[in-house]
C-alpha cells in the first residue's frame, strides 16, 4: 500500500480501478526499460515515448491484459532490450551464469594447486630427509 | 602441462579481445528491429494534406515502398529532408510519410516551405502507430517490399550515403523479387 502514494503522486493522471492494478503498473514499469533513456525504466524517464509507453501499459492493464501480454506486447514491438531484466535463455546463459562459473572454476584451480602443493611436500620428505626429521623431532 | 596452463590467462584475454574489437565497434542505442522479416504493421490514418482521404498500410504493398517517420520538432529530420526529396525525384521507391506526434498546422507549413517528397504522409497525432512501428527516435526509415514485408529499419537521419551504400542496392534487390 506504501506504492499507491507513490504512484499516484508521479502520475496523477491514471485512475487506477484497484490497488492491485496499481501494484502491478508500478512492477511492470520498473521491469521495463525507457528506449529514449535507455538507462532508466519506464517507471523513473520523463521522456516523451515513455511516457506514451506508460500510457499503453495503463491501457492494457485496464483491458485486463495479463503481465505476459503486456511484456509480450512490447517486446513485439520493440524487441528484448526493452525488458530492463534479461531474460534466462540459451543466448543469455552466459550472461546469467557466467560469474559463477568463473567463481567455481577459479575455486577448483584453487583447490587443485593446493592439493598438487601438500602432495609434493609430502613426497619431499620420504626418504633420507625424513629420517633426518624423525630423529630432530624425537630429541624433543 | 605448464606452458598450457601459463598460456591460458593469455588465450582468455585474446578471446575478451576478439569480443571488444565487436562489441565496441557497435552502437548499442540503435536497436535492431523484431518487425523486420514480418508483415508491415497494419494502420490506418488521415492523410496529412488531404485529411478526407487514408493512407493504411495496404498502400505500402505491391510495390516497394519507403516509409519515413518524421516530425517538425526533429531536427534531424531537417537534416536528411534534401536527401528525402532527391529519393522522390529519383522516382525508384514509393515514399511515404509517417508524420509522428506533430501538428498539423506545423507539418503542413513544414512541407509548405522545404517541399513535400512523400506520395503521402499519414497524420500520427498521437504515436499510437509509431509503438506499433516500434519507432523510439525520429527520424526513421522502414523499406518494406512489394509483399508487404519489412525489410530494413535505418534508425536516425538518413544520408545520401546511407541511401546509395545501402537503402538504393536492398530497393533494387526488391524490386527485382516477384510481387
Amino acid at each position: 500500500m506504501v506504492f499507491s502514494g507513490i504512484v499516484r503522486a508521479e502520475h496523477p493522471q491514471f485512475s487506477f480501478a484497484s490497488p492491485d492494478q496499481e501494484q502491478r503498473f508500478l512492477e511492470l514499469t520498473k521491469e521495463l526499460r525507457c528506449l529514449v533513456c535507455q538507462n532508466q525504466s519506464l517507471a523513473d524517464s520523463k521522456a516523451g515515448l515513455a511516457d506514451d509507453l506508460r500510457k499503453e501499459v495503463f491501457r492494457l492493464l485496464q483491458e485486463g491484459a495479463s503481465d505476459q501480454a503486456i511484456v509480450d506486447f512490447l517486446v513485439q514491438r520493440y524487441g528484448e532490450f526493452v525488458l530492463y531484466k534479461p531474460r534466462v535463455k540459451p543466448a543469455t546463459y552466459a550472461l546469467w551464469y557466467g560469474p559463477a562459473a568463473f567463481l567455481l572454476l577459479g575455486a577448483l584451480a584453487l583447490f587443485i594447486l593446493i592439493r598438487r602443493r601438500a602432495k609434493k611436500a609430502v613426497i619431499a620428505l620420504s626418504g633420507p630427509q625424513a629420517e633426518q626429521v624423525r630423529r630432530l623431532l624425537d630429541q624433543d | 602441462m605448464k606452458r598450457v596452463v601459463f598460456l591460458l590467462p593469455f588465450g582468455i584475454f585474446m578471446i575478451l579481445v576478439g569480443f571488444f574489437a565487436f562489441g565496441l565497434r557497435t552502437d548499442p542505442s540503435r536497436l535492431p528491429s523484431p518487425l523486420i522479416g514480418g508483415p508491415a504493421p497494419p494502420f490506418e490514418l488521415p492523410n496529412l494534406t488531404q485529411p478526407e482521404q487514408r493512407i493504411t498500410a495496404a498502400d505500402l504493398t505491391g510495390k516497394v515502398s519507403l516509409l519515413n517517420v518524421w516530425a517538425t520538432w526533429c531536427t534531424a529530420c531537417m537534416q536528411e529532408h534534401p536527401v528525402l526529396m532527391k529519393i522522390a525525384e529519383g522516382g525508384e521507391v514509393a515514399l511515404y510519410g509517417l508524420d509522428y506526434k506533430d501538428k498539423r498546422e506545423d507539418a503542413l507549413a513544414w512541407l509548405n516551405k522545404l517541399g513535400d517528397p512523400y506520395l503521402g504522409s499519414a497524420f500520427d497525432s498521437d504515436g499510437r502507430v509509431g509503438i506499433d512501428w516500434g519507432v523510439y527516435g525520429t527520424p526513421e526509415t522502414f523499406v518494406i517490399d512489394k509483399a508487404g514485408t519489412v525489410r530494413y529499419k535505418h534508425i536516425g537521419p538518413l544520408s545520401w550515403e546511407d541511401w546509395n551504400q545501402t537503402l538504393l542496392p536492398l530497393v533494387r534487390e526488391l524490386q527485382a523479387e516477384k510481387g
